[in-house]
């Protein structure tokens, strides 16, 4: 085999009469494998047991998303971002609320603005949730995926009776949202927060401290601090490279400069660091929503009062931290009552981006667990 | 993984603390599911469909689109078509027809359930708040001709 016979993506070249050459061979994991979240195809180069090189193939559920835009009215993007990143479905929604914000000028009420920053939470626990039930069932454990999905049920529960849907809620809009909260709001929240102070313990029991999960993770998939930089990875995957980084603080939206909370890191970089970031996560935000709570406005507007469908012409840029990083909506606006472009920057995309550098030298095991804590979702890099 | 410039010492005494560790860690996360096990108050699953007539949609719950009739089956529908331009792939028809005093009312809503998506963005755009998302969540069906519906049951009032 000479070296154009190589399938594209893949570089490294070897010498042909090497022993190690001859032993190589091909393995394609996915569109269908469970551990890859979606429709993802990684073509692996192996050598023997070792990833020589691993090529991530995706667009197999692509939708052009951003292409429909261009022939659908500012508000009927909202149920595509929704489509994107299905696990942060609420961040998504006020990412591009906040854009489309800036381009018709208008401001929101306070109570909105903590309803938002509590809903933006709970997305945030919902999906760390999903990554610590997948992240136990991917590692052989089913019976953890039964207990993130059971606390989130809970949080969906409560998103379902504030949205209207569990899980394509669509339900911010420039200048405020769809309904106001219905008074079992708070006590809800009350309740659950309550109930989950409790469950963070089984939580940290039950696998924390699993021999098996130290074992697979504590040393595997490092990604180092100047990695995560260049491939632009953000979110708990840089965070747990020491990158200190979170749009919240940096770069406040919203009522983030007025809350307290600490933004979770970890120096090594590897698939226990990743985990443990976010477990930490889920405890700010807890803290966040407490907060929240106290401060919460009893009465007032929970809208603006102009209803405004139209931008005026121009670019408006607008960045959110969700839970799986770094959020950005960027909007031209064109006269009419229709987006000339609008260009999503995800997070998970650049995660799947630096796999072939994380998982070089491992094992098709070690990946599924580096897949795991990367917890990409596939809808939203395709989009 | 990378313990090669350990004593043999040193690595056999790592190997029977982890010979301790390691099982004991299993055996805590072991007695997390014990207690689930043997708590009745701890159980969330539901008897799904036993339990079907205690269900309770919530009342924001977005289901199959509908009409808002009154009890003689009268709609507000004006025909005015905000709903069909504001839904963003084309699951509503809206087929006005003049009545006999010749005004613009509603002759067929036209509804595709298969299509839509149920992001509500048609009852938001409605300005006389004729359509409305039912709290149905039980909706499907062998038959797909079913899914192509007509809402309204008389002609609208104009
Ligand atoms: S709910 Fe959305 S997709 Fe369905 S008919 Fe209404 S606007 Fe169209
Ligand atoms: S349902 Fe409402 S928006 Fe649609 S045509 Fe009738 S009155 Fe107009």
């Amino acid at each position: 085999m000479s070296m154009t016979q190589l399938p594209p993506g893949f570089k490294i070249i070897r010498d042909e009469n090497s022993e190690a050459y001859s032993d190589e061979f091909f393995v394609n994991m996915g569109p269908q494998h469970p551990s890859t979240h979606g429709a993802l195809r990684l073509a692996i180069r192996m050598d023997g047991e070792t990833i020589v090189e691993l090529v991530p193939h995706h667009g197999y559920i692509h939708r052009g998303m951003e292409k429909q835009a261009e022939s659908m009215s500012y508000l009927q993007y909202f149920p595509m971002s929704d489509r994107q990143d299905y696990l942060t479905a609420i961040q998504n929604n006020l990412g591009v609320a906040l854009a489309y914000e800036k381009g018709m000028n208008v401001g929101v009420p306070l109570r909105q603005e903590y309803i938002r920053v509590m809903l933006q939470e709970l997305g945030r626990i919902a999906s760390h949730l999903v990554f610590f039930g997948c992240f136990g069932g991917d590692l052989g454990g089913q019976t953890c995926l039964l207990f993130g999905f059971k606390e989130r049920e809970m949080v969906h529960d409560i998103l379902e009776e504030v949205t209207g849907s569990r899980l394509t809620m669509n339900y911010f809009r420039p200048g405020g949202s769809r309904f106001d909260v219905p008074d079992t709001f708070i006590p809800r929240v009350k309740a659950f927060l309550d109930h989950m102070e409790s469950t963070m313990k089984d939580y940290e029991r039950f696998l924390s401290k699993n021999v098996i999960v130290r074992e697979r993770s504590i040393g595997i998939g490092v990604l180092s601090k100047e990695d995560a930089i260049a491939y632009a990875c953000s979110g708990p995957v840089a965070r747990a490279s020491g990158v200190n980084f979170d749009v919240r603080r940096n770069n406040p939206y919203s009522i983030y400069s007025q809350l307290e909370f600490d933004v979770p890191l970890a120096y090594n970089g590897d698939c226990y660091d990743r985990y443990n970031v976010r477990i930490a996560e889920i405890h700010e935000s807890m803290r966040i929503l407490r907060q929240c709570i106290d401060k919460f406005p009893a009465e007032g507007p929970w809208r603006s009062k102009e209803k405004p469908v139209k931008l005026a012409p121009g670019r408006y840029y607008s960045e959110i931290e969700t839970a799986k990083g770094l959020y950005a909506t960027y909007v031209v606006a064109a006269a009419g009552d229709k987006p000339y472009r609008i260009h999503t920057r995800g997070p998970s995309f650049p995660h799947i981006g630096v796999l072939n550098k994380m998982c070089q030298g491992l094992t098709v095991s070690d990946l599924v667990t580096i897949m795991a804590t990367l917890d990409p979702v596939i809808p939203e890099i395709d989009r | 993984m990378e313990q090669k410039n350990i004593s043999t010492k040193q690595y056999i005494k790592e190997y029977l603390k982890k010979c301790v560790t390691g099982p004991w860690s299993l055996l805590c996360g072991l007695s997390v599911s014990l207690r689930y096990f043997f708590n009745p108050k701890r159980i969330v699953t539901e008897q799904y469909p036993e339990n079907r007539k205690t269900l309770k949609m919530h009342e924001r719950f977005r289901g199959r689109l509908s009409m808002v009739e009154d009890a003689d089956g009268n709609n507000r529908c004006t025909a005015c078509g905000m709903c069909e331009r504001s839904c963003p792939n084309g699951s509503i028809n809206v087929q006005a027809t003049k009545n006999i005093a010749g005004k613009k009312v509603l002759g067929r809503y036209v509804y595709h359930f298969a299509s839509c998506t149920q992001c509500g963005l048609c009852v938001e755009a409605c300005p006389f708040g004729a359509i409305e998302m039912a709290p149905e969540f039980e909706v499907a069906t062998t038959d797909i001709k079913s899914l192509e519906m007509i809402l309204n049951k008389k002609e609208g009032q104009g």
